[in-house]
């Protein structure tokens, strides 16, 4: 049998995992970090159980100095799984952390029985294990930290486009007043929206209010020319309404041309125009 | 090269109706214009419905092949739409800079139909100003 | 942790411009991407790639898969011992503005991606990186 501090580490958690089990389940339901309203006991016992049963199979196929290789990927999955799963049930990062941690008091137990004749042999995988556990941890915390990034990433998704609703006016006509600055990813995430709610609604006429935005530079004016061109591409026509005096006079500074692209000087010129061209018109209710 | 690797090209009345649903290579798109040029003379039609609503990816091979078509099948005297782009298929076809001016298009099969029929002459609404429903 | 992962493909015949197409696009679900991002980077490996075959005379695709930490992005690199191209510039610039013009599609790709790199001289080939971050 060779004597890496390795191999002797799998060996003390092959012969002894059912004790192991047994004293780190305990280790946890004792400890002030015991989340009885998060997890039941069961719980508990089932994912230290599976974690220790990886841990010695990593072990046996692995080096313990290090957590990337193929022989740790069941461990790793099972723990970024575990954190998502923690962290949605509410624990904190540093609990689930605890959870990998706390594995560490019982095999130090049993490895300075097992090493009792060996200090040198015991500081060794003591040091090698205690890393291990730590690097393991760590796992959990920057798993969490990914989970909170994507959380923010979508909640301010969600905000740029409750902010710009795309309105269904009636058949086949829907429009969108942009309000405020337009900047580059706004632009963006309001031009993706508009173009599903054509497709969503079956619209094909758009209507772009940007009697809201109180410049119109360069940019902005391709953004909507490119949101436009994308429509049509798509079988839609869009109206570009609520051009103040002074954007036309930027449009026409900037030497851009809006020929091919319908623009209304409002909104209500705009529906006008819409109502026009689907063959609609708006009449006095006829009363009884 | 395998004879048998072509997309299929459905009669419907005096139209033809394509329906493009693989991630076509280089040879098959070259083939369906030739195919598509030929249906129309032997066919006698006088339109065109292209459905790309299966498309994930357009890129300018594609958007060339289509204008192509747009272009011959109006030598031809018949109209030719490209029904069913996908937002992101538009964007990115936008941002290549390719925005096929001279092809009609529509939402769907419904409604380019529509255009096919009523020979209509703007995206999805007829100079006229009514729409049919 | 970094992580890089990497995929190569020879580009030799016009089949091949499909294979990079779904390459990427797989590595592109694989990481995350949007949609239109997606669509995006596809699209531009589609135009690359074609470029790499018609006027490269066929060449050499590889895509990596970056993974360190919040960063998560695709780099794609095209290589070929072909001609090369004169003007650079002029390339990038010739584009499809009007949708009837022919050049090599260049600017459009570039357009589509994040960063993009691009060195080629007559007589030595041309060599391209695209990434596209998520």
């Amino acid at each position: 049998m060779s004597t890496t501090p390795t191999s002797r580490l799998a060996d003390v958690v092959n012969r002894h995992q059912d004790e192991l089990l047994e004293e780190w389940v305990q280790a946890q339901q004792s400890s002030v970090s015991r989340r009885m309203d998060l997890i039941t006991d069961v719980d508990l016992v089932r994912d230290s159980r599976e974690l220790l049963g990886l841990l010695q199979r990593a072990l046996a196929d692995g080096d313990s100095s290090g957590i990337e290789g193929s022989p740790w990927e069941p461990v790793r999955d099972f723990l970024s799984g575990l954190s998502r799963t923690r962290a949605e049930a509410g624990f904190s990062p540093s609990e689930t952390a605890m959870f990998v941690f706390s594995l560490k008091q019982p095999l130090l137990v049993r490895l300075s029985h097992e090493l009792a004749d060996d200090p040198q042999g015991f500081i060794q995988i003591v040091w090698e294990m205690s890393a291990l556990l730590d690097r393991l941890g760590l796992l959990t915390t920057e798993e969490y930290q990914k989970g909170r990034e994507s959380v923010i990433v979508r909640q301010q998704r969600d905000l740029i486009e409750l902010s710009t609703p795309v309105v269904k006016l009636w058949d086949g006509v829907v429009a969108v007043p942009l309000i405020g600055t337009l900047d580059s990813e706004r632009t963006q995430i309001v031009m993706e929206s508009l173009l599903e709610r054509i497709v969503e609604t079956n619209s094909t006429m758009a209507i772009i209010d940007i009697t809201g935005v109180p410049t119109v530079d360069t940019l902005v004016a391709q953004h909507l020319l490119k949101t436009v061109a994308a429509a049509r591409l798509m079988g839609a026509d869009c109206v570009i309404s609520g051009i103040r005096p002074q954007i036309a006079q930027t449009i026409v500074h900037l030497g851009l041309t809006l020929s091919e692209v319908t623009t209304k000087a409002t909104m209500a010129d705009a529906i006008a125009h819409a109502l026009a061209t689907s063959g609609l018109r708006i009449a006095p209710a006829i009363e009884d | 090269m395998p004879e048998t690797e072509r997309i299929p090209i459905l009669k419907m009345g005096d139209l033809l109706l394509v329906t493009i649903q693989v991630d076509m290579h280089d040879r098959i798109a070259m083939r369906l214009q030739d195919d598509l040029t030929e249906r129309i003379v032997s066919d006698h039609a006088r339109g065109v419905l292209i459905d790309i609503s299966s498309l994930e990816i357009v890129d300018s091979f594609i958007g060339r092949m289509l204008a192509n078509i747009a272009a011959m099948s109006r030598v031809l005297d018949a109209q030719t739409v490209v029904v069913g782009m996908r937002p992101a298929v538009a964007i990115t076809l936008v941002e290549l800079g390719l925005s096929l001016p001279d092809v009609r298009t529509a939402l769907n099969v419904e409604q380019g139909m529509q255009l096919l029929t009523e020979g209509g002459k703007t995206n999805g609404w007829p100079h006229d100003g009514r729409r049919s429903s | 942790m970094a992580d890089v992962r990497a995929e190569e493909l020879d580009i030799g015949e016009s089949d091949d411009v499909v294979r990079v197409r779904q390459a990427v696009r797989d590595a592109a679900v694989e990481l995350g991407f949007s949609i239109v991002d997606q669509t995006k980077v596809v699209t531009a490996a589609s135009e690359l790639a074609r470029n790499t075959y018609t006027y490269g005379g066929g060449g050499h695709f590889r895509m990596e898969l970056l993974n360190s930490g919040s960063r998560h992005g695709l780099r794609l690199t095209f290589e070929d011992d072909g001609p090369g191209i004169p003007d650079i510039e002029q390339a990038l610039r010739d584009g499809y503005t009007t949708g009837t013009g022919l050049g090599m599609g260049l600017g459009g790709a570039r357009r589509l991606v994040n960063e993009f790199h691009i060195e080629s001289n007559p007589g030595s080939g041309t060599r391209i990186v695209a990434t596209r971050w998520r």
